[in-house]
């Protein structure tokens, strides 16, 4: 079986689903995805794991024409509030990227996609959001 | 404003474009050299100096400048402060004559940017062998894999985010506002653009990242801004002619983002600039409706309308209704960017956030020659740096 890996440590690939994790401030409740020092909320030391949910609401959006190399251009990039708390960027896959298919307040769920394979085979898993049906 | 007034004794910049033949001392110099003969003041006067640079901020710039300009060995600041580095050093000669350290200094902002892309950094290259780096553990670029986080993008979202919360706003009012800069910068000899572009132009440009458009983005450049300030003790001390030009800094605000659920992933322009214009008129003792002309940091065309609302120059949730109403055009009623705007007159970062004071004051100096705003007396600025940081001054026509 190729071996794969998360693109970023917040998006889990070995415990069921794949899913995102966040660092949740003890002190405040405040989510981040990155290792922290402290909570910037509150200054305080103190994190646990959360696993957060699969859907959310698309908060806002552009479409990108222009991008960096390697990039295939246009796609479309969302803050997505995730349902039960946690904001997230990421991109939209599974929609036409035009802003007669894509709006705020959009319903979305998780997906994953290969974003590379290195020189050894393993292929590098990112996360993005789709359309849930029935929007 | 502060322990002890500041006012504005001598201001100049450069035009903004691409110097192929000038180093940025050069530039530096000519703008300083500007502003000490504007004031009618010399080096031997400057008691401080305040160097903003980004691209060299690791070479002691404040110091080469010195060298050129007179080295007299006083206090050098040298300040890095993304796109607010200019207001920054402004600040730093603020403070140092506000706490009675000096009397008179220069800040200068002074930036070569050449042809380096709107996009800036590349993305890092892609490793050979996948293994996490970072606080994210990231095993490769996760630009434009897991969204962007390059500016036309990030302004984009930020003005995509206001648009799906309020009513009226849409791609064509983005437009407006870069149609608006575009038209207001023909009158400006020292913007990098001076040409008028019709709004069906703006909006049939190329995408770079929507809504914004090719020419709703700001040009990279190279150009420099400088400034001398002084006491107000001092200033009545000088000539009735340097009086005269002299101009009051109402209020000089500074502030960093503070913590929301959503900026560890896309930058909050909106909160830190509200915080700095509620300060800066509470400062000042103005009301946004008094408010003659505007300069405010359209680095993207969908960042100048949300800043119309975080400024209070339109009603909440109506910056739609604004420049539908074309009350930020030159004749409306509040002129904004009448020198084009980061989008038009360019945006050699470190010397936008003099620039800007440079352009309102000349307006209340009456010396803006045909983009002058008639009558102006109170005017504002207003910049951001990413990160983020967020510099807001007050100027007003005054006697001393």
């Amino acid at each position: 079986m190729t071996k794969q890996i998360p693109i970023v440590d917040y998006l889990v690939l070995d415990d069921g689903t794949p899913h995102l994790v966040a660092n949740e401030s003890e002190e405040s409740g405040a989510l981040y995805f990155d290792r922290r020092n402290a909570d910037a909320k509150s200054g305080k030391d103190g994190f646990s794991r959360r696993r957060l949910a699969d859907t959310g609401v698309v908060r806002t959006f552009t479409i990108v024409h222009r991008a960096a190399p390697g990039v295939t251009v246009p796609y479309v990039s969302a803050v997505v509030d995730l349902d039960g708390g946690g904001v997230v960027k990421a991109n939209i896959l599974n929609v036409a990227a035009d802003p007669d298919h894509v709006e705020v307040g959009m319903r979305v769920s998780l997906t994953t996609f290969i974003a590379g394979t290195d020189d050894e085979g393993t292929e590098a898993v990112a996360f993005a959001y789709e359309p849930i049906e029935g929007n | 404003m502060a322990e002890r007034d500041v006012w504005i004794l001598g201001a100049s910049m450069t035009a903004f474009r691409r110097y192929p033949d000038k180093d940025l001392i050069d530039l530096g110099s000519e703008a300083a050299f500007g502003a000490m003969s504007d004031g009618g003041v010399s080096i031997h006067d400057m008691d401080v100096l305040s160097a903003g640079n980004l691209a060299e901020a690791a070479s002691g710039v404040g110091q080469r400048l010195q060298k050129q300009i007179g080295q007299t060995g006083i206090p050098v600041y040298n300040v890095a402060n993304a796109c607010a580095t200019g207001a920054t050093a402004l600040r730093c000669v603020i403070m140092s004559i506000a706490s009675g350290e000096a009397e008179m200094g220069l800040a200068v902002g002074l930036e070569k940017m050449g042809k380096m892309g709107l996009l800036g950094a590349s993305a890092r290259s892609d490793k050979k062998v996948f293994t996490p780096d970072g606080r994210y553990g990231a095993v490769m670029s996760v630009e434009g894999r897991v969204g962007t986080t390059l500016m036309p993008g990030v302004f984009a979202q930020a003005g995509m985010e206001y648009a799906g919360a309020n009513e009226g706003v849409g791609f064509e009012q983005f437009a407006k506002v870069a149609e608006k800069n575009h038209a207001h910068s023909t009158l400006n000899p020292l913007a990098q653009y001076q040409k008028q572009f019709s709004l069906d132009e703006v909006m049939n440009a190329e995408m770079m990242a929507y809504p914004n458009t090719l020419l709703m983005c700001c040009p990279t450049g190279d150009g420099a801004a400088a400034m001398v300030l002084v006491s107000e003790e001092r200033l009545k001390a000088l000539s009735d002619a340097q009086r005269s030009r002299a101009v009051k800094i109402s209020a000089s605000v500074m502030t960093s983002d503070p913590w929301t659920d959503s900026d560890q992933v896309q930058p909050d322009v909106n909160t830190l600039t509200r915080t700095a214009a509620k300060k800066a008129y509470e400062q000042s003792g103005v009301d946004p409706q008094d408010l003659d002309l505007v300069e405010l940091h359209d680095c993207f065309a969908t960042a100048e309308l949300l800043h119309y609302d975080n400024l209070g120059l339109c009603a909440p949730g109506e910056a739609g209704k604004f420049i539908d109403e074309r009350g930020p055009w030159r004749d409306g009623t509040i002129p904004v960017n009448v020198s084009g705007g980061l989008i038009s007159k360019g945006h050699p970062l470190g010397a936008t956030g003099i620039a800007n004071l440079y352009e309102v004051a000349t307006h209340l100096r009456g010396e803006a020659g045909a983009r002058q705003i008639e009558g102006a007396a109170v005017g504002l600025t207003h910049v951001i740096g990413l990160g983020s940081a967020c510099v807001v001054h007050v100027l007003e026509k005054a006697t001393v």
